[in-house]
């Protein structure tokens, strides 16, 4: 199968080497412990293995199957065909990592293109290749804001309304480092979510104000005001985003953002049960070089041609160490490859109607469960794919019952958000059909009930 | 005059007004947006979806790809990356799953998850892992904040120091003080082995533990393992195996038989998961018994034990003292669905063949050019050797020129320049998916490389010529910093 070698050709290998069998090439390790008996099943052949896959596969419930209004961090868009065609070529999944720029100028011009584009949309001046996702690109910021203060700052204030997983990584990451602390403004209601509190709590051992736009609830504010009083206290702001949200909304550029974050998985990305997907990292021009990960610039060869090569190599890992910037040492490259793709095919116009859409849905969706008697909407200002839904009972409850009308319902906030009640965080994007939105409210309101046996 | 090979970007090519995707018409009313939340502008390309398809594939012909030929990349594993992996992990009820589904609904997924970290653990001899981690440096990042974790519940604040031989990659350093450690370096001895009388000189009551990557980046194995993973759990501190070199292992040893605490795995190297132009690759991190309640998470864990008619209930577990999460969700499913899938095929016998095979083609291809390059270190290897292009007779000629030169001849250069304690390195792993007819080629166009050297360096200074591309101005890429189009 993969590995080639016929007997007449080993033997003439080994004897080349000057050994007598292949065992004789591993005398360094042990005796006692050398070829030891695994305990696995025997190897499957590819036809075996394709049927015993596609059981397991069978065995869950895929989205193409449900109506889904899952979001908190993980989307459900559209993939245009030409994304999956184009990524499965060999030439760009099976090559390494573009050390070698000769011949890597296909994947280096995709990253080159992909920072242009993810900058771009963020209004940001420059993009790295990207982090892992969502979650170690607000990890990595943090670790940023202590680099640029050197250690002396050492609070990094972070909205309630950013992910929770989010809030893990960068405590997984920072809590505890040289003294580093997570400071996150108890909130017990979606109104205390908001750029006011945080600008008040802005004070001078402050390295890094983060908050996440649209919030984790879906709500949309205006920084601006709050990027002045946070540059005000000395500190940096950073942003993370929804980069679909972007296709409309106001850019973190425009507000005065000094990082921009967020998941990239929206773009062109499958959701894959969480991975892997896409951490979007932008900054302005003055913190490029203290960016961490993989960049791409763009040069010249000693032919005249225009090219490009990883540049600013000296921040990283092979080159520093332990004084490098951070320990990363790749990108998501296929993923990025991807969402370069998915922003040149929906382009100007494309972005702004699938933003338009999920925007358009949303709200209509909100009405629509607002008005069922038992349900309230808790989002007063302006949200985007997401709000949250008080019901009159456990949510478990009603997941179940939408369950069984093959709806995948939202987002249970009841264990981490106690103080909301039987609260749901409802995601809608282009791919619910007012049909879908409709059936999930009249599922929700009980009316099915007449048609069960 | 030569062909340009460049290409326009996205931006060059777009067209006012041009579009390669439609949404449907909405089928909801518009819903009121504040004008001051609107974005000014959207300065997004404007393409037809031929547009796209035809720059994209032009773009990916100016790449060198496992798919096209031969990738002797030292450390890096570039073995082939099996197609139906690529099917499998499509398949919607793998690929279209959200991640906060009920778990009732996720069973098929969380039993694949459960049943690659017993495959895992099977295979290193180690009783806990997490496949959270989403790459190998975040998979070691999370071995040295365990050994951290596991000091500190144990009230032991004095144990700060993190040994690292010389040898070692980049990251080991760089996950250490990201966790807090002081890093102090050991020496190699003069067989590639870490050096004794160093490492004790070393071990004392502020030793967290060492950083070993076995077979090390001279692709030897350490012929004292057991003396030194002993002389560290004597002096309480604890052994990090680096994971990166686990083709060599396969079957023929599991690092938790010779002492080691903690390892990581990278599945796009050792499992056969495309590396992707730089990633997404996948991480995962196997222990002890000791270590196990620190294990990031979650981990997929049986919720509900099997019962006469019912299957086991599998789900999501935190580990009790877990350093924490690591990642939004619960790791790169996707790439440990390609993972999972070639483990299947290899089972036992397979997985003892991959090393098998991985060091008989790299020993072979160091027999063939031990005579023409100096081998520093002269004795059996593992999966990989590294040579020192230096010769005294051609003292122009480096390490570089002999990687550029390679291209030349159709192959993609090995590692060079690391491990950093041999000056001209040339760091060599052929795998073992390469047949001995690739490796004849590759000899041949190695030794007439080596005889170029020494007859015409100019043709290895100023390769590569065949390329689409020449050697690239990297001084002007960082000083005169172009990030975007």
């Amino acid at each position: 199968m993969f590995i080639p070698h016929s007997p007449a050709e080993r033997e003439e290998m080994l004897a080349s080497i000057g050994v007598k069998s292949i065992e004789d090439l591993f005398e360094a390790v042990p005796k006692a412990q050398r070829f030891p008996r695994l305990d696995l099943l025997p190897g499957l052949t590819e036809m075996e293995t394709a049927a015993q896959l596609k059981e397991m596969a069978e065995a869950n419930f895929s989205l193409e199957d449900a109506s889904c209004f899952l979001g908190a961090g993980a989307y459900r868009h559209y993939i245009p065909a030409a994304i999956d065609n184009l990524i499965s070529r060999g030439e760009f999944y099976t090559a390494y990592t573009p050390y070698q720029p000769e011949i890597s100028q296909g994947t280096l011009q995709a990253i080159f293109e992909y920072q242009s584009l993810i900058a771009r949309l963020t209004g940001m001046d420059v993009s790295n290749a990207s982090h892992y996702d969502g979650a170690t690109s607000c990890a990595e910021a943090g670790i940023l804001a202590y680099h640029q203060y050197r250690g002396k700052r050492k609070r990094i204030l972070v909205s309630a309304g950013l992910h929770p997983h989010y809030q893990a990584v960068m405590r997984t990451y920072l809590q505890d480092f040289d003294g580093m602390r997570i400071d996150v403004p108890e909130t017990v209601s979606l109104d205390e979510i908001n750029p006011r509190r945080l600008a008040e709590m802005t004070d001078d051992s402050t390295a890094m104000v983060v908050v996440q736009y649209p919030d984790f609830f879906g709500q949309v504010h205006d920084f601006t005001e709050l990027a002045a009083a946070v540059h005000a206290k000395g500190a940096l702001f950073c942003v993370c985003v929804n980069p679909i949200a972007l296709g409309l909304l106001k850019t973190p550029g425009e507000m005065g953002a000094d990082v921009v974050v967020g998941e990239g998985q929206p773009l062109g990305i499958p959701p894959a049960m969480g991975g892997p997907y896409l951490g979007l990292f932008a900054t302005r021009k003055e913190l490029a070089r203290k960016m961490s990960g993989r960049i791409v610039g763009e040069t010249v060869d000693n032919r005249g041609q225009k090219g490009y090569v990883l540049t600013l190599t000296a921040r990283e890992q092979h080159i520093r160490r332990e004084k490098a910037t951070s320990n990363i040492c790749s990108n998501q490259g296929l993923n990025a490859l991807a969402a370069a793709i998915y922003l040149s095919l929906l382009g100007k116009e494309g972005l702004r109607s699938v933003a338009r859409l999920c925007y358009d849905k949303a709200h209509y969706a909100a009405a629509k469960i607002g008005s069922i008697p038992g349900f309230k909407v808790l989002n007063s200002g302006t949200f985007f794919h997401e709000f949250v839904v008080v019901c009159p009972e456990p949510v478990v409850a009603f997941n179940e019952h939408l369950l069984h009308h093959s709806i995948l319902g939202g987002y249970d906030l009841s264990s981490d958000w106690p103080s909301l009640g039987n609260a749901m965080l409802v995601a809608v994007t282009e791919m619910n059909s007012k049909e879908d939105i409709d059936n999930f409210c009249h599922v929700l309101a009980g009316d099915d009930h007449d048609h069960e046996a | 005059m030569t062909t340009k090979h460049e290409q326009p970007t996205v931006f060059e090519l777009s067209s006012t007004g041009r579009a390669g995707f439609r949404f449907p018409q909405p089928d909801v009313p518009s819903a009121e947006l504040d004008p001051a939340l609107e974005r000014s502008d959207l300065p997004m390309p404007e393409l037809s979806e031929l547009d796209v398809v035809r720059h994209f594939t032009l773009l990916s012909e100016l790449n060198y790809a496992v798919d096209l030929g031969f990738y002797p990349l030292g450390s890096c594993t570039m073995k082939y990356n099996p197609k139906i992996c690529e099917r499998t992990a499509r398949m919607p009820g793998f690929s279209q799953l959200h991640p906060a589904q009920p778990i009732e609904t996720l069973q098929g997924a969380l039993l694949l998850v459960y049943e690659m970290q017993d495959i895992l653990q099977k295979v290193s001899g180690f009783t806990a892992g997490s496949l959270t981690p989403a790459a190998g440096a975040q998979g070691e990042f999370c071995g040295v904040k365990m050994i951290a974790a596991y000091h500190a519940d144990r009230k032991n604040d004095r144990r700060k120091v993190m040994l690292i031989p010389d040898s070692a990659h980049g990251t080991n350093p760089a996950s250490s003080v990201m966790s807090g450690f002081t890093v102090k370096p050991v020496p190699t001895d003069a067989r590639g082995n870490i050096d004794l009388d160093g490492l004790r000189a070393l071990c004392n009551e502020d030793l967290a533990g060492i950083m070993i990557t076995n077979p090390n980046t001279l692709g030897l194995f350490d012929e004292n393992i057991d003396q030194v993973t002993g002389l560290i759990h004597q002096a309480g501190g604890l052994v990090y195996g680096d994971g990166a070199n686990m083709n060599a292992l396969l079957g023929v040893v599991k690092p938790a038989e010779l002492g080691f605490d903690v390892l990581h795995f990278n599945l796009h190297k050792t499992f056969a998961t495309p590396h992707g132009g730089g990633g997404p690759g996948a991480g995962a991190v196997v222990c002890t018994d000791t270590l196990a309640p620190f294990l990031p998470g979650p981990l997929a864990a049986v919720l509900e034990p099997a019962t006469e008619e019912l299957p086991p209930l599998y789900g999501w577990k935190m580990p009790e003292k877990s350093i924490g999460r690591v990642g939004a969700f619960s790791g790169h499913f996707a790439v440990i669905v390609r993972a999972y899938t070639y483990c299947l095929m290899q089972g036992a016998d397979g997985m003892r063949r991959i090393a098998e095979h991985a060091a008989l083609n790299a020993n072979y291809l160091m027999h063939a050019l031990k005579n023409a390059y100096p081998l520093p270190y002269d004795r059996t290897c593992m999966h990989e050797f590294v040579l020192d292009a230096k010769w005294e007779d051609a003292p122009g000629v480096r390490a570089l020129d002999v990687a550029k030169r390679l291209m030349d001849y159709k192959f993609h250069p090995p590692t060079n320049y690391f491990p950093l304690i041999v000056h001209e390195a040339l760091m060599i792993e052929p795998t073992e998916t390469e047949s001995k007819q690739t490796l004849d080629a590759f000899i041949e166009a190695m030794l007439a490389i080596a005889r170029e050297a020494h007859e015409q360096p100019e043709l290895l200074h100023g390769a590569p010529f065949t390329t689409p591309f020449g050697r690239m101005d990297e001084v002007k890429a960082a000083k005169d910093l172009k990030l975007t189009a």
